[in-house]
């Protein structure tokens, strides 16, 4: 579904992405995972329009998208909930709901859609009139996903949901995810800097590192891949202080 | 203390500052999305009266049997998709090409159009003041207490009322005024969610423009005198009034319009009781912006957001 081909980013000369190559196939979960400043976020940017690349291409249901305005990625078919969440804090919940569907014209299937989201997260419901800035950090990633799913999108990206979540949400927030990828059907690329994670719910893993694709494989072979498992599962890490 | 007086100069006062008002906003809409002051959007201002002085004089012909109060919707309509368009005209042409530059380099580029637009004005019009035609046949009603209205007062008043009431909803309740709020407050997640900026910014430009163009022939009713020069001041004032109420704050922007239009209506109006000559009344806004930088930089309405690194 979403194809990427020796993708190079720079900001202001300095490389972030050398040459990253990767694939998602329709109806799976994949997962980019990799210390910070390994260019996971680079490459979800990218994809969005929101970074320009170098040289290299992305495909998207065999349309080239490369450097493509980012609101003419977002009607073909591709959302994301950015690092760092970015709710409108001074937009109401409901309001950042409806600018998830901007590109929409369909009413009535937008207020079925919000009835949807309101059954994966209950908490948004209660929290409607609120300024997104006042929810807590894990309301606000359940929004920023919310806020994406609205777009009614072939393809979701998303950066880091667990950032700076408490851990109760955190095993919540990935239980909706499978959902959304099992039983709603969407395409899912995730971004995670917790490695053990990702790997339990994706099925496909690459590991990145200073911009480089370094593996690529099954997340189950990931998860027992020695190198990953020291590096990013967190054993027997006795090598780094 | 003459109650009558009072209610005299707030009256006077309060159609100044409506018009100062409608000026304000296009500062602080413009700054919500841009993060920017367009310091030409006095001149725009300008050209507002001018097209409505030639609308009228062009379309003199078809108002004839026409109720003087449509004829002077006509003259406005019109005149306010004039400035629309060269507000959007502006941003496309001369804004639009230094979007990814320093500010300052957007800031330069403002005083130029500015300064382009006046310029241009006198070689077009004339330098000389010309006399704005009575839109509205203007009566003078007595109200009770030696207080007196003009019916353009009333016009500018209720009309003002009107397009605050039309940009309050158009802001909080259409799908472009969404927008805006969005791109004001995060624009990478606006464009992420499928806001076209261009298009929005644009919009906003048009918006504003139409707003100071109905400020333009308010001023022109009321003064009955436009001039190539007649933007500066108010431009300025405006912008004050922008900046006491918390700029990029719409609410605020009308409140400060209001406010400053007061202000400098009571100082005049109290002269001698307060001991400062009429003729400082251009000063009065530029003493409220510096007490306002002073005290409360945020402004009345303005939250103080901490620059983020």
């Amino acid at each position: 579904m979403l194809e990427i081909r020796n993708l190079h980013v720079s900001y202001g000369g300095i490389a972030a992405l050398h040459g990253i190559s990767l694939e998602v196939p329709a109806g799976s979960i994949v997962t980019l995972i990799g210390g910070n400043g390994a260019g996971k976020s680079s490459t979800l940017r990218a994809i969005s329009g929101i970074a320009k690349v170098s040289s290299g291409s992305i495909v998207f249901e065999g349309r080239d998208i490369t450097n493509k305005p980012a609101h003419e990625i977002v009607a073909l078919g591709i959302a994301q909930a950015p690092e760092g969440r970015m709710v409108f804090s001074n937009l109401t919940v409901l309001e950042n709901l409806h600018m998830g569907a901007h590109l929409r014209r369909d009413r009535n299937a937008i207020s079925s859609d919000l009835e949807r989201i309101f059954t994966l997260f209950p908490r948004l419901k209660e929290r409607l009139p609120q300024a997104a800035g006042t929810l807590s950090g894990g309301e606000q990633q359940m929004l920023a996903i919310a806020r994406a799913l609205m777009s009614k999108p072939k393809c979701l990206l998303l950066d880091e949901p667990s950032l700076g979540i408490a851990p109760i949400l955190v095993q919540t927030i990935f239980s909706r995810i499978v959902e959304i990828n099992r039983e709603l059907g969407y395409t899912i690329l995730l971004v995670e800097q917790n490695a053990n994670l990702a790997l339990r719910i994706a099925s496909h893993g690459y590991v990145l590192e200073t911009g480089r694709v370094v593996l690529n494989d099954t997340a189950e072979n990931l998860r027992s891949n020695p190198t990953v498992r020291s590096a990013y599962l967190g054993e027997g890490a006795s090598d780094t202080a | 203390m003459d109650w009558g007086n009072l209610t005299q100069q707030l009256i006077n006062g309060l159609s100044l500052g409506a018009i100062y008002a409608l000026i304000a906003l296009g500062y602080t809409m413009v700054y919500g999305v841009l993060r920017f002051i367009n310091f030409a959007h006095g001149d725009v201002f300008m050209i507002g009266a001018f097209a409505g002085l030639y609308v009228h004089r062009w379309l003199k012909p078809f108002f004839h049997g026409m109720p003087e109060f449509v004829s002077a919707c006509v003259v406005l309509l019109l005149s306010m998709c004039v400035c629309a368009a060269l507000g959007i005209l502006i941003e496309k042409l001369a804004y639009k090409p230094l979007r990814q530059r320093s500010r300052l380099t957007a800031l330069i580029t403002a005083i130029g159009v500015s300064l382009l637009l006046s310029y241009g004005a006198q070689l077009l019009f004339g330098a000389a003041p010309k006399g704005f035609p009575q839109l509205i046949k203007n009566e003078t009603h007595d109200l009770p207490g030696a207080v007196s209205i003009t019916t353009e007062q009333i016009v500018v008043l209720v009309a003002t009322l009107l397009l605050l009431v039309s940009l309050r909803f158009i802001v909080q309740k259409t799908r472009m005024g969404l927008a805006m709020r969005a791109l004001s407050n995060n624009p990478t997640a606006a464009s992420l969610m499928g806001v076209n900026t261009d298009a929005v910014i644009s919009f906003t430009f048009g918006l504003g423009s139409a707003l100071a163009a109905a400020a333009g022939i308010f001023f022109a009713m009321l003064y009955q005198a436009i001039d190539p020069f007649m933007g500066i001041l108010p431009g300025i004032k405006a912008f004050v009034a922008a900046v006491l109420g918390g700029i990029g704050n719409i609410a605020g922007a009308a409140l400060g319009g209001l406010l400053i239009g007061l202000m400098e209506t009571l100082v005049v109006g109290y002269s001698k009781n307060i001991g400062i000559p009429p003729g400082f009344r251009d000063a009065v806004a530029f003493v409220i912006l510096i007490l306002i930088l002073m005290f409360k930089p945020a402004g009345l309405l303005g939250k103080s957001e901490r620059e983020k690194v």
